[in-house]
């Protein structure tokens, strides 16, 4: 089962002069959750764009090395990006539901990608919604505005948003992090939930949620990865000091 | 510190340490008057800028209040109505010229007939025929002083006049200069819709398209040249878009579609839509870069292309704007005088087809104001039309905020 999803070799990022990757080579297993630590401004969240050529939107980034999702390089020329993120589904840090009804919140990634059938496109709809834990608080109101939902409804929308368009990786920039704890627990609980059928990548500050929902984490560290391994290897008895430092709390 | 230094210190306060020991007080209210007066400043400000507006449509309305009044005929009126009625035919006051007279007015000439001067006013489809009219409004005016006194003997009542007035503006006949004077709306009113119709299918998705461009798709430098310089025909004075489409549109676009008029109601409304296309772009663009960046990045993790984001999440979510937009637009044309009286052949004509003269309210407001009689019938419908066009554009904006905001938007955004 844990066949190598994504690999990176030697991958260095550069916004402009600025280097904010260093060297990166990590293998991230299929169909398991594996969460990235560390303290802000470290280059997790960037690493993490950088799996779906997120940061081709910002000026002046440039990226050397080699990134391969299932054995291809996705910075190869003639990579199609479209489609590469629709195998590659992201859920931001804060929850960004677009500006209309929750049943088009979902249908819109399908609805693009050419599904026009009505009956077919309630299907979709229902079962995403369902995937994401949220179907029985929403099913009699889909023609509302995603707008005037809670903040962790919110962001549970934007995950079967994601689900909907039937990604193969989910990739995940701190969640729960503008979420109460019983929304934060709803995603948690969510997320190991997913694994069974998508490869979920996560970034989180939160370190006892990388301890109770990844199977791998990573420790990167002023754009460096310092540790890559087992959750429960990080946790009780990781190789680094810097590592443990950090997990104990001694600093970050 | 220990607290004898503290003691020491305590009468050379420093402005920290003063600032840190003043205790905050709660309980008195404090009338803070600077506050107080910006606020009542603001308020004024508001009120006063709602009233001059108000006041406006006041003033209008009142000057075309005359002709609602259908009972009580005044001396003056009487007098006027029939000044009005020799000034049109010239400073000649003897019938037997009438024939020469009519030439000025249009192509028609065979014909000494009244109902014909009438009918072929309509039809006037050049500038200069206006600009021998306002000629002749100096001579005449000469001789209605020597002669007026003769004629005011045999004015019919003033009542009557308005009366007719009245019952004639829901007719399609625009002829406010005769012994019959007849003031149908109907032709201005659809001549107007009619522009605006047209300009709006121009204009509006000219600039929503280049605004979209601009603002989603464009790089940083393209977005410098662009929107300054769509910006800039903002500034442009309506009369040079006048003579523009007078001199080059029309012959350009005759050429092309080959139809008969030459100034008519597709010219005018194009070049009516060169005059918008900035308003709309700019606040298009506005608009649409207000939309947040998280919807943009929503879309392309969701495999969307650039397009399918621009069209399917970023216009829906910027309707709001988008329809400000398009109601200034609206406004824009509604209004324009200059343009309208330059390239549309100002004939008041029911005619569906695009490609007839037509006249708009305001070009008969522009056209005609200079040489009507102060008070008379034709001065006070002059004026009702101002106040029509007054509320024509408050009843759009109207139904656009209610109508619009609340239903069509619900539909695209959800409930």
């Amino acid at each position: 089962m844990s066949e190598n999803k994504i690999h990176t070799e030697n991958m260095f990022l550069y916004y402009s002069e600025k280097m904010a990757l260093n060297n990166i080579s990590i293998t991230i297993p299929e169909k398991k959750v594996t969460a990235f630590i560390g303290p802000s401004g470290c280059g997790k969240s960037t690493f993490l764009r950088s799996l779906n050529r997120m940061n081709d939107l910002i000026d002046g980034v440039k990226i050397e090395g080699k990134v391969m999702i299932d054995g291809v390089n996705i910075y190869d020329k003639n990579i199609d990006v479209v489609n590469l993120r629709k195998k590659v589904g992201m859920v931001f840090q804060k929850s960004n539901p677009f500006a209309k009804s929750i049943y088009e919140n979902i249908a819109y990634g399908p609805k693009i990608n050419g599904v026009n059938d009505k009956s077919h496109l309630d299907e979709i709809v229902e079962t995403a919604l369902k995937n994401a834990a949220i179907w029985e608080e929403v099913k009699d109101r889909l023609g509302d505005s995603a707008l005037g939902l809670s903040g962790g409804q919110q962001q549970r929308l934007c995950i079967a948003r994601t689900l909907a368009v039937n990604p193969e990786i989910v990739l995940m920039d701190e969640p729960a992090s503008a979420l109460d704890p019983l929304s934060t627990a709803k995603i948690e609980e969510l997320i190991v939930q997913l694994k069974e059928k998508y490869t979920i990548v996560i970034v989180t500050h939160n370190m006892q949620q990388a301890a109770r929902i990844s199977d791998n984490t990573a420790f990167f560290y002023l754009g460096e990865l310092i540790e890559h391994d087992k959750t429960k290897k990080i946790f009780t008895n990781p190789d680094k000091k810097q590592t443990e430092d950090y997990i104990t709390g001694r600093f970050g | 510190m220990t607290k004898k230094e503290k003691k020491g210190k305590k009468k050379k306060l420093s402005g920290l340490e003063k600032w840190q020991s003043e205790r905050i007080d709660i309980t008195q209210k404090k009338f803070r008057i600077g506050d107080y007066l910006a606020e009542k400043v603001i308020k004024g400000v508001a009120y006063l800028s709602i009233a001059i507006v108000f006041l406006i449509f006041v003033f209008v309305f009142r000057e075309s209040f005359p002709i609602f009044n259908t009972t009580k005929p005044t001396t003056e009126s009487k007098a006027i109505v029939k000044q009005d009625s020799q000034e049109t035919y010239g400073a000649v006051t003897d019938n037997a010229s009438t024939t020469q007279t009519q030439e000025t007015y249009g192509a028609v000439s065979d014909s000494t007939e009244k109902t014909n001067v009438q009918e072929t006013y309509g039809a006037v489809t050049d500038q200069s025929a206006t600009i021998e009219q306002n000629a002749l409004v100096g001579d005449s005016a000469k001789a209605i002083n020597s002669s007026s006194d003769t004629y005011t003997v045999s004015a019919g009542s003033g009542s009557d006049d308005n009366r007719s007035a009245l019952k004639s503006m829901a007719t399609k006949e625009w002829v406010p200069v005769s012994a019959n004077p007849r003031y149908g709306l109907l032709a201005l009113i659809l001549g107007t819709i009619k522009i605006t119709f047209i300009s709006l299918l121009f204009a509006a998705p000219l600039s929503i398209l280049a605004a979209l461009y601009v603002s989603v798709f464009a790089n940083k430098r393209m977005k410098e040249i662009i929107k300054p310089t769509i910006e800039l025909l903002a500034g442009f004075p309506s009369v040079v878009i006048g003579f523009f489409a007078l001199m080059v549109l029309a012959t350009f676009l005759q050429s092309v579609f080959h139809y008969e008029t030459r100034l008519n109601s597709f010219v005018g409304g194009i070049a009516m839509g060169i005059a918008a296309i900035p308003i709309i772009f700019t606040i298009t663009e506005d608009a649409l870069t207000a939309v947040p960046k998280s919807f943009y990045e929503a879309s392309l993790a969701l495999g969307a292309s650039k397009w399918q984001t621009a069209f399917f999440v970023i216009l829906p979510a910027a309707t709001p704007g988008i329809f400000a937009a398009i109601l200034l637009g609206i406004g824009r044309v509604f209004g324009e005088t200059m343009i309208a009286l330059m390239a549309t052949g100002n004939a008041a004509q029911m005619d569906l087809n695009p490609f007839a003269s037509v006249r708009t309210l305001a070009a008969t407001i522009g056209a005609e104001m200079a040489e009507v009689v102060f008070g008379d019938t034709h001065y006070n419908v002059l004026f009702l039309i101002g106040s029509l066009l007054f509320i024509f554009t408050f009843v759009i904006n109207a139904v656009a905020e209610f109508y619009v905001k609340g239903k069509l938007m619900k539909r695209i955004q959800g409930k």
